[in-house]
């Protein structure tokens, strides 16, 4: 499962800057229906904030509208101090489908490098820097050694690592991650944490929606949602017995590791996709 | 050897066949390729056949029949942009009956005199043997803008490939990329159904870059396999109409056909290791 390493949470300059990510009273949906809406918060460099809830709940939805590919419906969201999708060098975001990407005639390393196409534009060479910080990023989420193997000969996990490895090597000032640990195995997920861990540690701030509570409860601000907001506050506060059966239905108590494990439950929401 | 050789020496007309078949390869390549990748294939269908009233048209008013091709994609791309934009389930049948509609209307349009019958048939199935060297420098010149945009447009269009969103969140509009694409495949189309027709130039579009894409591992290689291909077929396709006296353009996408799918049958057959999932622990 997850490393129990805690993530740092020194929140550098976060009380004096200008926050990365800025939303009053935000409502985000589709077709004028609001599927989280009165949502108001701020996310200062360095922090991680934890979307958690089911499949439906909004988690996509709220960080497509982060991304820049939702407008919102109402309320205000500024994104490094502009509107969302105004600084695409510096946002980084991991989509839950990677759609094509088992056809794409590709090798491992052109994937990871595709990252640093926001920095260069069309013409822009890409330099020794660029070729440095791409090697790194697979380094640090173990891929480096399948650099020139073909995407299509990976296994799903090892694609996701791939598609994180593009993330580190944006070198984005705000992470936009959606379910970034589904599909990875207990290595894959240590180097996640690991990775997401430097990540906070350079400012960076993270917006990332997990299903993994234990995931959760190393980030700097949990938002649960259930297609409105239940709660939102640091994990100590908000990562409650009474609030997780309000955002799940149901909760499993597991004894042994001490934390909690989340069972979904049938009814409710509209499922987004079979996970 | 004279009988794969001597057909291009002594007549000219094949020569110029030849060549312009490979420039509509290589133009088709290209395209072909983004295609294949982005799941384009249905809207490039649309494309190639829609552009048909266009040319009917341009015949009625003895215009060159290339404008009303460019005018009819024109209306096609529109078409299609509208249709995505408004309906999200329906596209699929939506652009198929757009797309069976300007056929029929073309077809209409071309039915109100019997002397069209002759053009109906050169525009549906090309006229490979007939080309003009005006039309030469006319496919010459498509060829290289597509060559260019393509160069110039290489990022945005691999993160359109890797995943749209992808792509617009790095700052690469996901609409403008996807216009660009469209109206390559105009492009081709326009200038290709010279050589082998509209019902037709669809086959050259995706026949030899489907065959490059069941095996090149990368994308630069994926686009010169499909242009070898694609002239390889250029080439056999008039070798066997000149011997066996068969209709050229059919029998040049007869044989990219029958290269892609021998291809599949050997990939079948004896599939490559590195294609195969778990490759590693």
């Amino acid at each position: 499962m997850m490393a129990t390493t805690p993530l740092p949470t020194a929140r550098i300059g976060a009380a004096d800057a200008a926050p990365c990510l800025r939303a009053d009273q935000l409502a985000v949906g589709y077709a004028q229906q609001p599927i989280v809406h009165g949502l108001t918060l701020d996310l200062g460099a360095g922090q991680a904030l934890a979307l958690v809830g089911m499949n439906g709940a909004g988690k996509s939805t709220l960080l497509k509208a982060i991304a820049g590919l939702l407008p919102g419906l109402a309320g205000s969201l500024e994104v490094l101090g502009t509107v969302p999708g105004g600084a695409p060098t510096r946002v980084a975001y991991l989509s839950q489908f990677q759609s094509s990407g088992l056809i794409l005639p590709l090798r491992a390393v052109d994937v990871v490098r595709m990252g640093r196409f926001p920095a260069h534009g069309l013409f822009g060479r890409l330099t020794r820097a660029d070729d440095d910080l791409v090697r790194e990023a697979m380094q640090r989420m173990g891929v480096a050694d399948l650099a020139e193997a073909s995407l299509r000969a990976l296994s799903g996990g090892q694609q996701k690592r791939v598609y994180l490895a593009q993330v580190l090597a944006r070198r984005a000032d705000l992470l936009v991650l959606d379910e970034p640990t589904a599909g990875l195995d207990a290595a894959g997920k240590e180097r996640y944490a690991a990775a997401l861990r430097q990540e906070l540690a350079r400012g960076a701030a993270v917006v990332v929606a997990t299903h993994d509570i234990r995931e959760a409860a190393t980030c700097d601000l949990v938002l649960l949602l259930a297609r409105r907001v239940v709660a939102l506050g640091p994990p100590k506060a908000v990562i409650t017995p009474a609030a997780l059966l309000e955002t799940f239905g149901i909760i499993l108590v597991s004894q042994d590791a001490g934390g909690l494990a989340v069972v979904e439950s049938e009814h409710g929401h509209g499922s987004e996709n079979p996970a | 050897m004279d009988v794969f050789l001597s057909p291009f020496l002594e007549n000219a007309f094949l020569v110029r066949a030849l060549e312009a078949g490979i420039l509509v390869s290589i133009a088709s390549a290209i395209v072909g390729t983004l295609i294949v990748l982005r799941g384009l294939a249905f809207i490039g269908d649309a494309l190639a056949h829609g552009v048909l009233p266009g040319i009917a048209v341009a015949l009625l008013l003895h215009i060159p029949s290339i404008v009303g091709a460019a005018a009819g994609a024109l209306v096609m791309i529109g078409g299609i942009g509208l249709i995505t934009r408004r309906s999200r389930l329906s596209s699929d049948t939506a652009i198929g009956l757009l797309f069976v509609g300007m056929l029929a209307l073309g077809v209409v349009i071309v039915s109100r005199s019997t002397t069209f019958t002759g053009d109906l048939v050169r525009v549906l199935f090309g006229e490979v043997l007939g080309i003009s060297p005006a039309a030469l420098g006319v496919q010459l010149s498509a060829t290289l803008l597509i060559g260019a945009a393509a160069a110039i447009c290489h990022r945005p269009f691999l993160l359109l490939c890797f995943n749209p969103e992808q792509a617009q969140v790095a700052g690469f509009s996901v609409r403008r990329y996807h216009t660009i694409m469209l109206l390559m495949i105009a492009v081709t189309v326009i200038v290709s159904f010279q050589t082998v027709g509209t019902l037709l130039v669809f086959g050259m579009l995706l026949a030899p870059a489907g065959t490059a894409a069941l095996f090149a591992r990368r994308l630069g290689t994926m686009m010169v396999w499909a242009a070898l291909f694609g002239a390889v077929s250029v080439y056999a396709g008039l070798l066997v109409s000149y011997h066996c006296n068969t209709a050229a353009g059919s029998t040049i996408v007869l044989v990219a056909t029958a290269i892609f799918f021998v291809t599949l049958g050997l990939r079948t057959l004896r599939p490559d290791p590195a294609t195969r999932p778990e490759l590693a622990p």
